[in-house]
Order: structure tokens, then C-alpha cells, then sequence
């Protein structure tokens, strides 16, 4: 405020530095009381917290904007308002993730017992059962997946980083990227339409099958990450080996490989986060079944995400029953997605190679 | 070593290693190609009795028919949710880039990518138990009072179970790639452009609309083009939540929606047989044609992009 009388006519006001919080804890205050009298006086028939926060940070954005035009003139009340905007889209994007969680692990924490890990849902009408028959086929499913799919993954990564010139290194690349956009569903009908094809089977379901799809899915994830991570390796590492007479082969797997083995776990760790929650591809090709299951190559196979959705979609006289072990399923199948999420990370930052020293 | 005889050019030795080693790795990357092909090969061969059947064949006479307003449905719900999610997105990707404090930036990225690590499954429950009752009253409030624009004509559907509600659904599911993408292009834009933009007094945000945003266009394009093409493909979100029925019709509230293509699939697969799976497997592989173009269109667009992007 200070510089406003040193130097008249070059410098504008400024909205003071605690302006920002304070017009917005005033605007909450001036919306929550707004919703309280509401409530009070029977309106509506419980007090909108969602309400407040909303109504409270567009007037906010209304007060903070007019009061700055007032004191700072045009150009810096754009700019409160871009930044109040800006700040909010941020805080409106966190808003579903946090219901989410929240929902989730309360409606699922409840039916999360030893019995749910323990069953399947074989003869089972009403309550208990679990899904254990859907564990297990997940894990089998999508261990298979990343068996078929992380070794050709790192070695098309390592031909595009290390051998890859020309066309064919492009057009993997490009096809690579065009890749990861292909709809989950359509892998799953191209594992159908391979396999009833080949083996002649016009209704076939196996857990194989599955496990194709999600190769499909998983493949340009693993070679994305990995080609990054070869990448980053510095060509210092690999010419000091030429240079002792190793051979191109012996330094990609001797020197290359080492230095980025944490990088491409988490990058593989990741790819399996994303696909062990697919469900569309798995409905059509792996199917349900209410049974335990542990060969791959015959019959059909429950797996998690599944699981949840025909708990979901197929309810029996009590719906809430079926709801409950729904989302039992899916709070269990976040806890999966999330703590291979959180190893991921951890390997990529414990494991890290140290290159500056 | 005289001068007279020509130096016989260095060639390393073959070693067999070697040769199986990039044998394999470029077996492994054609094998790219390979799956790839296969894909759109199988589909197209599995979906010829379908294109081919008698009208009688098929339950509303021909194929063409009966996926065109799955593709009016598949493309109408996923044009609404990037019109939702583009703004929120690129507001989020400034957040990260230019606004949030340094040292939290990149776990605010984290916290967005979460989004991106939900199954869709889980999407679909949250979708119908819990959006769905939630913006009920909005739309009897949106019906009420902007009835008088054909969108938003009445009556609301009692459940919450309408287009609208699976826009927005797919709008968050399509946030953290459209955020990541507008996020790497922004940190891209050249660090001199903006410093000399507020070294002439530009505040931040006519910084960023000068420096960051004209940059950025091209790569926003494409984030979009990308996220279009998972809002297109996503398939249980929109089985789970959208009451369906194969019609074709904008309006967003009523109880009458138009479904998707992988919804439409998703929903009926399990129960289909004989010509019924060539019919929903040639909707698959009009969908994959679909998306194939859209995110080709998108890549193409980032690829030319980074070509240049390197010089400033």
C-alpha cells in the first residue's frame, strides 16, 4: 500500500497479500449461512455441505474478480479470475476421485471378511460367498497376460532404442502409440474371433483367451514405458562397453538392462495396474461362472472386475446382498490397483540409478 | 599399412549371439505389426456374415440399420463428455504446469493420475449409486427452468440413468489423459517466451495466453482427439449407468438415451448366438475403425509436433 503514495500514477493498487483466503473463507461463510437459514427454516431437508463449498467458491470467484477491478484495475482482475478458475478446475477434478474412494471403502469395508477371501460362489443363494474363484482367476488371467506380454514388450523396445532405423522402426512406433487407444471391448472381440476361428468353436470361453485380450491391451504399455527407460540410459554406458570389445548384444544385456531394471518394473508394474481392472474384454471371451477355476485353457473363468459387474447387473431376491459383495469387489480390486501403484512408484524412486554424483 | 592398398573397412565380428538377439528384437517388433493386423483381420473375417445376411437374418433389417444409431449414440455421448472434461482439463494441466508451487506440482500430477488407475468397473457403480442420485435435482431444476431448449426438454428420468449422467461419467474417466497430455505440452512451451512476456509486465495469465496457449493449440487438439478416443471405446461405464435403447435422439435428460456401441456389446455379447455374434462383432469392428482414425488423426498431429518442438 506503501508504494501506492511513493509513486502515484505508475503503480495501481494491491489487493493485500491475506485477500485471496480471506475473501474466500468470507464467501464460504456468506453460502453456508445462506444454506443453514435454508435449513432452518425447512426449505430443504439437510444442510448442503456440497452446496456450500460450490455456491461459496463461484462467489468467490464473482467477489475476488469485481473487488480486484475495483482496486487493481482490468488487467489484474483477469488474472484473479483466470487464477481462481484455474485453481478450482484443479479442486473439481479431485472432487469425484475423493467420492469415489470414500464410497467405495465404506459400502465395501463392510462384506470384507475372511469368508469373502475364502469362498467362491459356488451353490450359494443369499448371503456369504466370496470371491475367491474371482482372485484367483484375475491373478491367473492377468499373470498370464504379463508372462506373453513383457517379453515381447521389452524386446521391441530394446529394437526401437537400439537397433530400430528407418520405416519399420516408425511405423512401430506410430502403430505402438495408435495402439494404446484401442478400445478394451475390441480386444476382447479379436480374442474371440481368433480363437473361434482357430479352433473352430463359434461360443468358446476360456480364461486363455483372456489373458490374449489383455496382451493386446498390455503390449503398448510395457513398450512405451520401456523404450523411455532405454532411453534415459546414457550412451557414455554403452560406448565405454564397445570400447572394452563387448558385443552389442552382450552390452545390451549386461550394461543396458541393469542400469534401467527398475524403471521397466515399474513401468510393467504399472501396465498390469491398468489392465488388471479391464472388464469388457473379460466379459466376452473369459465369461462367468460361479465355480473355482485353475485351468487356463478350458472352461469359463470368473475374474474380479467381472465378479463385480454381474454382482452388480444379476441380483438375486435381496439386491443389497448383491450390492454389498459388488462393492466388497471393487474396494478390493482398487486395493489391488493402488498398492501396485504406490510398488511401482516406490521401486522407480528406491531403486533408481544413481547417475549425477 | 601403406598408403597404396585402400584400408578394408572395419566390420565387427558376427557373432552368433548377436545375430539371435536382434534377431529376436525385431521379431518382436514386427510382431507388433503382426497383432495388430490380426486384429483388424480376424474382426473383419468373423463380421462378413454379418454384412452379408439376409435382411430376414438380422432383427431390424439390415446391419446398417442396426448400427447406425450406435454410432450416432457412441459418438453423440463422447463428443459431451470432451466438451465437459476439455476446459476442467486444461484448467488442471495450468494448475500443474504454470500455477500450483513447484515442489507439490508433480504430486498434484500423481493425485490426477490416480483417476486414470480406477477401474471402470468401479466407475460404472459409482456412476449409477452414486452420481446418478446426486444430479437428479439439478436436472429437474435444468428441465424446469431451460425445458424451452430442445436439449434439455422434460419429462427427467426418474432414475438419473440419462445420457447426460454417462457424459459425465466419461468426462472425469477421460481427464487424466487429456491432463497428462496438456500438461506435457504446456512445461514445453519455451521458458524465454514466458519470461520475456512477464518481464514486459504481463500478468500470469496474459503470460500464459500469449506464451503458453498459442504453443500449446496443437497439442491440445490432439489430447482432445485422444480423449475422444477413450470416451468412444469405453464400454462398461456407459452398460452400467445409461438405461438404454437403440434410438437416435439429442435429448439429454429423458428417460430414452441413445446407447453405445461397446455398451451395446458389452450388454448383449453373453447372451448372443449364431448370427447375433457376427452382428455385435461387426459393430466391434466398426468401433475399432472408428477409434483407429481418431487416435491415428491425434498422433499424427503430437508426432509432427515433436519434430519442430525441439528448435525453440
Amino acid at each position: 500500500m506503501t508504494a501506492v503514495t511513493s509513486a502515484p500514477g505508475l503503480t495501481t493498487g494491491r489487493l493485500p497479500r491475506f485477500s485471496t483466503w480471506g475473501v474466500l473463507g468470507v464467501s464460504w461463510a456468506i453460502a453456508g449461512a445462506v444454506f443453514l437459514l435454508l435449513f432452518i427454516a425447512g426449505s430443504m431437508g439437510e444442510f448442503s455441505m456440497v452446496g456450500t463449498i460450490f455456491f461459496g467458491t463461484a462467489l468467490y470467484v464473482v467477489a475476488i474478480s469485481t473487488l480486484s477491478s475495483i482496486v487493481e484495475g482490468g488487467r489484474q482482475a483477469k488474472d484473479r479470475l483466470m487464477t481462481a478458475l484455474v485453481t478450482s478446475a484443479f479442486v473439481l477434478a479431485l472432487l469425484p476421485l475423493v467420492s469415489l474412494l470414500w464410497t467405495t471403502v465404506s459400502s465395501g469395508i463392510g462384506d470384507l471378511s475372511l469368508t469373502f477371501f475364502s469362498s467362491s460362489m459356488r451353490n450359494v443363494v443369499g448371503e456369504g460367498g466370496g470371491a475367491l474363484h474371482a482372485i484367483t482367476g484375475t491373478l491367473l488371467i492377468t499373470g498370464a497376460a504379463t508372462v506373453m506380454s513383457v517379453p515381447i514388450g521389452i524386446f521391441t523396445a530394446i529394437y526401437l532404442v537400439e537397433y530400430g532405423r528407418g520405416r519399420l522402426a516408425k511405423a512401430i512406433t506410430f502403430l505402438v502409440d495408435v495402439m494404446t487407444g484401442i478400445p478394451s471391448i475390441v480386444a476382447g472381440l479379436f480374442a474371440f474371433a481368433f480363437f473361434a476361428l482357430i479352433l473352430n468353436q463359434p461360443g468358446i470361453r476360456f480364461g486363455f483367451g483372456g489373458a490374449v485380450a489383455l496382451t493386446v491391451l498390455m503390449l503398448p504399455t510395457v513398450v512405451r514405458s520401456c523404450e523411455e527407460m532405454l532411453k534415459l540410459v546414457p550412451n557414455e554406458l554403452r560406448e565405454a562397453s564397445y570400447a572394452l570389445g563387448v558385443p552389442k548384444w552382450l552390452t545390451v544385456t549386461k550394461v543396458v538392462l541393469p542400469t534401467s531394471i527398475a524403471g521397466i518394473t515399474t513401468g510393467v508394474m504399472l501396465a498390469i495396474a491398468r489392465v488388471i481392472g479391464e472388464t469388457a474384454p473379460l466379459l466376452i471371451i473369459a465369461g462367468f461362472t460361479q465355480s473355482m477355476n485353475y485351468n487356463l485353457f478350458s472352461e469359463r473363468m470368473m475374474t474380479l472386475p467381472v465378479f463385480v459387474y454381474t454382482q452388480y447387473a444379476n441380483p438375486g431376491s435381496d439386491p443389497q446382498i448383491n450390492l454389498d459383495r459388488a462393492w466388497a469387489g471393487a474396494l478390493t480390486l482398487i486395493l489391488i490397483v493402488m498398492a501396485l501403484n504406490l510398488i511401482a512408484r516406490l521401486i522407480a524412486r528406491v531403486f533408481a540409478p544413481k547417475l549425477a554424483r | 599399412m601403406t598408403a597404396a592398398v585402400a584400408p578394408a573397412p572395419l566390420k565387427a565380428k558376427k557373432r552368433p549371439g548377436d545375430r539371435i538377439f536382434s534377431g529376436a528384437s525385431v521379431t518382436a517388433g514386427s510382431l507388433i505389426l503382426v497383432i495388430l493386423a490380426a486384429v483388424a483381420l480376424f474382426l473383419i473375417a468373423e463380421s462378413i456374415p454379418a454384412l452379408t445376411a439376409s435382411p430376414d437374418q438380422v432383427e431390424t433389417g439390415s446391419f446398417w440399420t442396426y448400427v447406425g444409431p450406435l454410432v450416432f449414440g457412441t459418438i453423440w455421448a463422447a463428443a459431451i463428455a470432451l466438451l465437459l472434461a476439455m476446459p476442467v482439463a486444461i484448467g488442471i494441466a495450468l494448475f500443474i504446469s504454470h500455477y500450483a508451487p513447484r515442489r507439490i506440482a508433480q504430486f498434484l500430477g500423481y493425485l490426477v493420475d490416480l483417476l486414470a488407475a480406477v477401474p471402470s468397473v468401479v466407475f460404472g457403480l459409482w456412476g449409477i449409486k452414486v452420481l446418478a442420485p446426486f444430479v437428479l435435482p439439478s436436472y429437474n431444476w435444468i428441465a424446469d427452468n431451460l425445458g424451452w431448449i430442445p436439449l434439455f426438454a422434460g419429462p427427467v428420468s426418474g432414475t438419473g440413468r440419462t445420457i447426460l449422467t454417462v457424459a459425465l461419467v466419461l468426462a472425469v474417466m477421460i481427464l487424466p489423459i487429456v491432463t497428462a497430455i496438456c500438461r506435457e505440452v504446456f512445461l514445453q512451451a519455451p521458458r524465454l517466451h514466458e519470461e520475456a512476456a512477464l518481464a514486459l509486465g504481463a500478468t500470469r495469465w496474459e503470460m500464459v495466453q500469449m506464451a503458453v496457449l498459442p504453443f500449446g493449440r496443437p497439442g491440445m487438439i490432439s489430447a482432445a482427439m485422444l480423449g475422444l478416443g477413450r470416451a468412444l471405446g469405453e464400454t462398461m461405464a456407459v452398460a452400467m449407468v445409461l438405461s438404454p435403447s437403440v434410438i437416435i435422439s439429442f435429448v439429454l435428460l429423458q428417460s430414452q438415451n441413445p446407447t453405445t456401441i461397446a455398451a451395446n456389446i458389452a450388454l448383449n455379447f453373453p447372451e448372443a448366438n449364431g448370427i447375433g455374434v457376427n452382428v455385435l462383432l461387426a459393430t466391434g469392428l466398426v468401433l475399432f475403425i472408428i477409434t483407429f482414425a481418431v487416435n491415428a488423426i491425434a498422433r499424427g498431429v503430437i508426432n509432427r509436433r515433436k519434430a519442430f518442438s525441439g528448435a525453440n
